[in-house]
């Protein structure tokens, strides 16, 4: 299956694991992500907070480039996935923003008509187009006895959540059932991992931080998996300043999903990404499958 | 208290907000529930929460509001967009409180608009985030004592070749930068 691809700022370096593990996983299911030409940065939440318009615009432009010969567009970031997504559905629903920016988009000869182009995230494109069969298909080293904890966090799920809950999304659990792991069912995975708060706040993001790892802990898991370069940046890179406020020892791994679909589907460790993470991962992946060499 | 028609009654700073936001006429609609706070999950750091704003914007409290810490605490999780029972976009009218903070100079004691502004002062100029330089530039410029704290995790990142020395730029700035002076000048017109 084809899809037009919006890789986003984060998977070129800070999430680069990521970027190697869904490629390699795309291969193994015969997923073809064509990267769309010349794509710009989604903008995050900080054009959002200075100017709508401009917000808006931004993100267009990469929809009027996708919508030109694409049917469906896939992000692997959920905040790049909740702008596009978000941006769409305005200009569908509301004709004078889409009129506008529209209008904005004419400065660079582009346009954009709302609804055109399918959003998706790439875990619901794993899950749903490719399905449990094939997935099982593809399994050579089960995950079984590895305990994770399926970290949804905020915006691939809301505001706009295709095919999955905004509260209690599964999408990620059943993946890791699939693939014989023990999915943790814990209270927190779709709450928030403090996204830019570090830079403002670091007594409220490490707060959020910390209930997330707590709870991990507290429900004995071994991993956290994430979908978002953000989700695994606060978590995974902020978790020994986590330690410090607050006296915890925490030395939860914080990893991609992709990276362990890929562990599951038997292709090497390095080859999707295992070393990049700051708390290191492949010691307890080693110690809960045999299997795994380092 | 109860505004039935956005368009016609409640106070001029709810018409400002409404104005300024996609969807924002369904503030109207508060029913004063709370579930937003209860869900917010920096609600407890919140001078007033969501459904206290609310009541004062319509109270047309405008310094009280604006100059409060509640939009710079929102992260964006849309935990109260999706549970409001109303439908109001809370999220999205938090990033227009956060507009009308900055653009009335009220917004203080937060540095969520230098962050934002060079955020963006890169993708305006390069069209892709830049994250050493957003990190260096905004702690020297904004808390330069709090990157002697960022310093460890900052090598940590760059020994696991997880952060770039220089920016990358798209091919076609320029078209992106036409993009972007035609938008501001279409919102500086409305």
């Amino acid at each position: 299956m084809k899809y037009a691809y919006y890789p986003g700022c984060s998977m070129e370096v800070n999430a680069a694991a990521y970027d190697m593990s869904m490629r390699e996983v795309a291969k193994v299911l015969d997923l073809e992500f064509a990267e769309i030409d010349d794509w710009n940065c989604c903008g995050a939440t900080e054009y959002f907070s200075q100017d709508e318009l401009t917000a808006c615009s931004v993100v267009a432009r990469n929809l009027a480039i996708a919508g030109t010969d694409a049917s469906q567009l896939v992000a692997s970031c959920a905040a790049c996935y909740c702008n596009l997504a978000k941006v769409d559905k305005l200009m569908s629903e509301n004709a004078e923003m889409g009129k506008k920016i529209n209008q904005a988009l004419a400065a660079g000869d582009l346009k954009y008509r709302g609804g055109s182009v399918r959003i998706r995230h790439l875990l619901d494109v794993i899950v749903s187009d490719i399905g449990e069969e094939k997935i099982k298909e593809k399994v050579r080293r089960p995950l079984t006895g590895l305990r994770v904890a399926p970290y949804y966090g905020c915006q691939a799920v809301r505001p706009i959540s295709v095919g999955d809950c905004t509260e209690y999304p599964m999408q990620m659990d059943l993946l890791f059932q699939w693939l014989g792991a023990e999915v943790v069912d814990y209270p927190v995975k779709a709450h928030c991992c403090g996204g830019h708060m570090p830079q403002i706040s670091e007594e409220q993001a490490f707060e959020l931080q910390r209930r997330l790892l707590q709870s991990a802990v507290d429900y004995d898991a071994d991993m956290i998996l994430c979908i978002c370069p953000m989700c695994q940046l606060n978590l995974d890179a902020y978790q020994s300043r986590v330690n410090g406020m607050f006296g915890t020892n925490f030395k939860m791994p914080i990893i991609y999903f992709t990276q362990l679909v890929g562990i599951a589907f038997g292709l090497e460790p390095k080859k999707v990404g295992f070393g990049k993470e700051l708390v290191a991962a492949l010691p307890v992946l080693n110690k809960k499958l045999e299997a795994v060499s380092a | 208290m109860i505004v039935q028609q956005a368009d016609k009654l409640g106070s001029e700073f709810l018409q400002d907000v409404i104005a300024g936001t996609p969807g924002g006429e369904r503030i109207v609609h508060c029913l004063q529930c709370g579930s937003c706070g209860g869900s917010c999950p920096n609600g407890a750091d919140m001078q007033y929460t969501p459904r206290t704003l609310f009541a004062l914007i319509n109270a047309n409290k405008r310094e009280e509001v604006l100059k409060s810490n509640t939009m710079w605490c929102c992260v964006s999780c849309y935990l109260c967009t999706t549970r409001c029972p109303q439908d109001i976009p809370i999220t999205d009218i938090m990033y227009q409180l956060k507009r009308m903070a900055i653009a009335e100079n009220l917004a203080k004691d937060t540095d969520a608009p230098a962050l934002a502004k060079t955020f963006t002062g890169y993708v305006d100029k390069y069209g892709r985030a830049f994250e050493l330089g957003l990190a260096s530039r905004f702690y020297l410029l904004n808390k330069p004592f709090a990157m002697l704290k960022m310093g460890p995790m900052g090598l940590g990142m760059f020994a696991r070749g997880r952060m770039a020395l220089t920016p990358t730029k798209i091919k076609r700035v320029d078209q992106l930068q036409a993009i972007i002076k035609k938008a501001r000048e279409i919102g500086r017109e409305s």
